[in-house]
């Protein structure tokens, strides 16, 4: 069923797959950033309550979902590497895994920029902010671990299981505004439920998540090929590439 | 357009500095991962490259030894 998928676990094809992908990817992110962005920032009305403060959600919402799907990437990538031994699987852990951590380090940032105003605090120990400073240090702990081994080998494989443990976290990041007293307001866009937010908002967030999950696509992609040349290197089709 | 003025979305109704805060972190951020990963990129090639160009000299060398 998956064999056509065979051949992208050689990273000869997968190298010149991404190339194919990247500009693509990384002009459309980039556009898409920019679209919803600037929608966000001027073209929409401003909260009944929190007034132009709520604008920060234009980027807060996407950084903060995609900081999650980026570690069910990494995750996934992981599963693969450690139980079909693929080493391209290994190496897309740790090209996600800085991009990961960017991503949750936005969410916190303009999350507290969010909180001074509305909350009166940058910070407060509160089960969503800190799950997700969580999420921070488990990418910052894939990529020491990874590097904290002297046999690369075995720094792969406990850096590709502490991503798969970390997976716990997502629920609770998903689920802590449920689950615990919190200030954090709850989801504003739900599978199941109208939207809590008014059209002429939505459009531009959704436009703003895009672009996250575009952009995270075409980095994947970018620091992959650097990985795959980095591991290759000795290998004749990297030699003939780049020394040709 | 929600704003009537450019001095009016730079105040943001007040919260200007939380939400340029904000943004700017976030733009501040998204580039510098951006510009890394390609200079990071540029970079390996150009030291691969000149890895195998002073072997390629050295087989050369060799083989005018022989």
């Amino acid at each position: 069923m998956f064999k056509w998928l065979d051949p992208y676990a050689k990273s000869e094809t997968l190298y010149h797959f991404c190339g194919k992908l990247l500009p693509y990817l990384m002009v459309s992110a980039l556009a898409l950033l920019l679209l919803g962005n600037i929608w966000g920032l001027a073209f929409t009305p401003a909260d009944y309550q929190q007034g132009d403060s709520y604008r920060i959600i234009h980027i807060h919402v996407p950084s903060a979902i995609m900081s999650m799907g980026a570690y069910a990437a990494m995750a996934s990538a992981a599963f693969v590497a450690l139980v079909w031994q693929i080493k391209v699987a290994h190496w897309a852990v740790l090209a996600i895994a800085p991009i990961g951590a960017i991503y949750t380090a936005i969410a916190l940032i303009t999350g507290m920029a969010w909180g001074k105003p509305m909350w009166g605090a940058w910070w407060v120990w509160d089960a969503r902010l800190t799950s997700e400073l969580i999420l921070l240090f488990l990418y910052l702990g894939v990529i020491a671990l990874n590097g904290a081994f002297s046999d690369r080998q075995v720094g792969a494989k406990v850096s590709s299981l502490l991503a798969l443990i970390g997976v716990i976290n997502l629920p609770i990041i998903h689920f802590s505004v449920e689950w615990w007293n919190t200030l954090h307001q709850g989801a504003t866009i739900t599978k199941f439920a109208k939207p809590s937010i008014d059209p002429s908002m939505l459009w531009p967030l959704l436009i703003s998540i895009l672009a996250f999950a575009v952009l995270l696509m075409a980095l994947t992609c970018l620091r992959l090929r650097t990985a795959i040349l980095v591991n290759e290197q000795h290998r004749p089709w990297v030699r003939k590439l780049v020394g040709g | 357009m929600h704003f009537q003025s450019f001095s009016e979305f730079l105040a943001m109704g007040g919260y200007g500095f939380f939400v340029w805060l904000s943004f700017g972190a976030t733009y501040l951020l998204l580039s510098g991962l951006i510009a890394a990963s390609v200079y990071q990129h540029k970079q390996f090639k150009q030291q691969l490259k000149a890895t195998i160009a002073r072997e390629q000299r050295v087989k050369q060398y060799q083989e005018q030894q022989v």
